[in-house]
């Protein structure tokens, strides 16, 4: 794998019950890469965090994967609200999920943290009214 | 523990997996309607039971890795739910247990939430 390989996923915001569809197709490809399992446990739910949040609070997005010799790289885009403020939505607990989401076992203010604690380096760039960006890196051993 | 162990001990119904995925061994579980919690606590957990009915139940078992899903409180996944486990490997069981009493028979069996899978 000499060349970096870039996988492209749109997330389609409009249905709750088809959100994780991206995560499962980018497993699919890891687990063909042959990269490690534990890896790819830790890269996939991270994703699919991150999946689950584009769908409850961004009407979607798109997800874009780059994968060397190095590392995995997740790319997640959306032009939802934003996030206003990145440190308080940080903490593990807080969140702004509406009720209808936590009946449907989400939105316990673990997404972003658990995003976190799952990758090697996390970035989000928000701009309310605008988008988001989270972009996460989980290192391959050498 | 045996799946088929897990499926006696909680008097199960099997939804979904065959006779050679009920003879898989399991090392440890979670009990959690948030899925949330599961995606940030679990670690190399191979049973997930919950009362929580929607696709996301399955995608959050396929994504930790987990190879049976037990439906407690008598609930039962739609169709399409179960087409979706086949398509990933799960077991799907289902028991009239409450979440308390379906944990706790396993538990006291020795399936613990701390189990190492043997590598």
């Amino acid at each position: 794998m000499s060349e970096a390989l870039t996988l492209h996923f749109d997330v389609n915001g409009e249905d709750f019950t088809s959100a994780g569809q991206a995560s499962v197709r980018f497993k699919k490809n890891m687990r063909e890469l042959g990269v490690d399992p534990e890896i790819i446990r830790r890269a996939s739910i991270a994703m699919y965090e991150g999946e689950i949040n584009m769908v409850i609070h961004a009407h979607g997005g798109c997800a874009d994967v780059e994968v060397t010799e190095e590392a995995i790289t997740i790319t997640l885009s959306d032009k939802g609200p934003g996030i206003p403020d990145i440190a308080k939505a940080m903490q593990e607990g807080y969140s702004t999920a509406p009720d209808n989401i936590r009946q449907l076992g989400f939105g316990a203010g673990m997404g972003l943290p658990n995003m976190k604690r799952y990758t090697d380096d996390m970035k989000i760039e928000s701009t309310v009214g605008v988008g988001t960006t989270v972009t996460m890196r989980i290192d391959l051993p050498k | 523990m045996k799946i088929k162990e897990v499926k006696e001990y909680l008097d199960a119904e099997l939804l979904c997996g065959d006779e050679a995925e009920l003879e898989k061994d399991v090392y440890s579980a979670c009990g959690s309607d948030m899925m949330s919690d599961v995606l940030a606590y679990v670690k190399d957990q191979s049973v997930l039971l919950t009362g929580l009915v929607n696709p996301q139940v399955i995608r959050t078992a396929e994504m930790m890795d987990m190879i049976c899903l037990v439906f407690v409180r008598s609930k039962k996944p739609t169709p399409e739910m179960v087409k979706l486990a086949h398509e990933h490997g799960l077991v799907v069981l289902a028991t009239d247990k409450r979440m308390y009493e379906a944990c706790g028979i396993l538990y006291s069996n020795g399936l613990t939430s701390k189990g190492v899978k043997k590598r």
